[in-house]
């Protein structure tokens, strides 16, 4: 039997605890222990952005880090981003620009897309495109996501919708 | 993956007393590399010991002497500081092209150097600004320049018990910039084909006083190469210095043949790419100077 290690940390803002070998990624925690499947399983091996989450605020791929290492530490998952029943602009924008199909990579997207807008809030089509690069998607083609996370950066604003150059 | 111990200390005493003492222990920085290779089972460690608790593995403190960047500390936090842009642009421009944004609130300049990827970014970066090593472990501490820290693909000079606890950069001298540059098939998300650093310092002539080139990708480790330094330094860098920079980088680039490039298509863009790094590297220095 392996050493399970009993961990104390925060997910979207509540205190969690949960026990959990060490050779355990985060993202078989938050699925199969703490039954938060928002965060999904693409790759396993940092490539795809499905599983991304924040650690301390930092956006991470949680397949990549052991659950272990959550101890003392903030963990900010896609179920954390509504407040109750209203979504948060960039979920309500990627649902009116119709920006997911398969719908696989957009938790990714939703925590990925939050957290560029926290940094920056009136980011360029580049920028956004290149936070996003580490967030594959095989359905959309991608210009709607992009459409919609900056429609939701000038909402958030306060602006006029943002035009694509 | 059979039982796998994880442990997180506080000191760097503990950690080294760790390593030292169970056998097949593993040091835990980003995990980028280390996760992967886990869920492969490419390597079967006993013990985890994590390092982003260690406050000397975390820091990063920019004072008269340079910077002091600990080793675990994650290219996104790296990229938090706007002085290390201005200082250090190439290095800066290295650890923005390390894989996702998700990657990179992950894997750290420390780890890069440890893995010993040949195609690692950071590194000839890091050769340009000539940065060292500062390496703990049972039998002290010791410092190296960076350049004679990897041995080969994945080998590295630490011994048993030893880490590395952070890098060090001298603060530069006036007139002094830096950029790198690296070729991949498209624009994110892949790794070096080839990749070239170049620091160079002028003089308020133009004239360059002082210079350091690096390659990566196109040998066993990331290397310096002096003769491409030497051709840029004692003039003002006109295209006939550009061009003998370029063929000795070009000269002195040992790649391999695989599905990334041949060799010879990285050896001519290693003369490319430390033309055009070179270029902008005196780009800046220039506007520093004025
Ligand atoms: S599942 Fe983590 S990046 Fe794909
Ligand atoms: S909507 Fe299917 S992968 Fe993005």
């Amino acid at each position: 039997m392996d050493p399970k290690t009993h961990v104390h940390t925060h997910i979207n803002g509540e205190p969690v605890e949960f026990l959990s070998e060490a050779y355990r990624s985060l993202l078989e925690i938050l699925r199969d222990e703490l039954m938060l499947t928002g965060t999904k399983e693409g790759c396993t091996t940092g490539d795809c952005g499905a599983c991304s989450v924040t650690l301390d605020g930092r956006l991470v791929c949680s397949c990549l880090v052991l659950a272990v290492e959550a101890e003392g530490r903030r963990v900010g998952t896609v179920e954390g981003i509504a407040r109750g029943e209203t979504l948060h602009p960039v979920q309500q924008k990627l649902l009116e620009h119709a920006a997911l199909q398969c719908g696989v990579c957009t938790p990714g997207i939703v925590v990925a897309a939050t957290s560029l807008l926290e940094r920056n809030p009136d980011p360029t089509e580049r920028e956004v495109r290149y936070w996003l690069a580490g967030n594959l998607c095989r359905c959309t083609g991608y210009d709607k996501i992009i459409r919609a996370v900056l429609d939701a950066a000038s909402e958030l604003r306060g602006a006029s919708p943002n035009v694509l150059e | 993956m059979e039982s796998v111990r994880y442990e997180a200390p506080r000191e760097l005493s503990a950690a080294i007393e760790l390593l030292d003492s169970v056998e097949g222990a593993r040091v835990l920085a980003g995990g980028t590399d280390l996760l992967i290779q886990l869920r492969a089972a490419l390597i079967q460690p006993s013990l985890l010991v994590d390092l982003k608790w260690i406050p000397e593995l975390t820091a990063v403190s920019l004072d008269e002497e340079g910077l002091s960047l600990g080793a675990a500390v994650s290219c996104a936090e790296l990229r938090e500081h706007k002085q290390i842009e201005r200082l250090f642009p190439g290095l800066y421009e290295s650890a923005e092209l390390i894989g996702s944004e998700q990657i990179q609130g992950r894997a750290s300049v420390g780890g890069n150097l440890c893995n010993a990827s040949p195609a690692a970014d950071t590194v000839p970066a890091l050769l340009a600004t000539g940065a060292r090593c500062v390496v703990a472990g049972p039998g002290g501490t010791r410092t190296l320049p960076c350049e004679r820290f990897a041995t080969g693909p994945g080998e590295t000079i630490l011994g048993r018990g030893e880490l590395l606890v952070s890098i060090q950069i001298p603060k530069p001298a006036p007139g002094t910039a830096d950029c790198y540059l690296r070729l991949i098939p498209r624009t994110e998300m892949d790794i070096a084909v080839v990749g070239a650093a170049v620091s160079v310092t002028l003089d308020a002539s133009g004239s360059c006083t002082d210079a350091r080139v690096a390659q990566g990708a196109v040998g066993p480790t990331a290397s310096l190469v002096p003769d491409a330094a030497a051709a840029l330094v004692g003039g003002v860098p006109d295209v006939g210095r550009l061009e003998a920079a370029a063929r000795a980088a070009a000269g002195a680039s040992r790649p391999i043949d695989d599905k990334r490039g041949t060799v010879r298509y990285r050896r001519k863009v290693t003369g490319v790419l430390t033309r055009r790094a070179a270029e902008i590297a005196i780009e800046r220095a220039r506007q520093r100077t004025r």
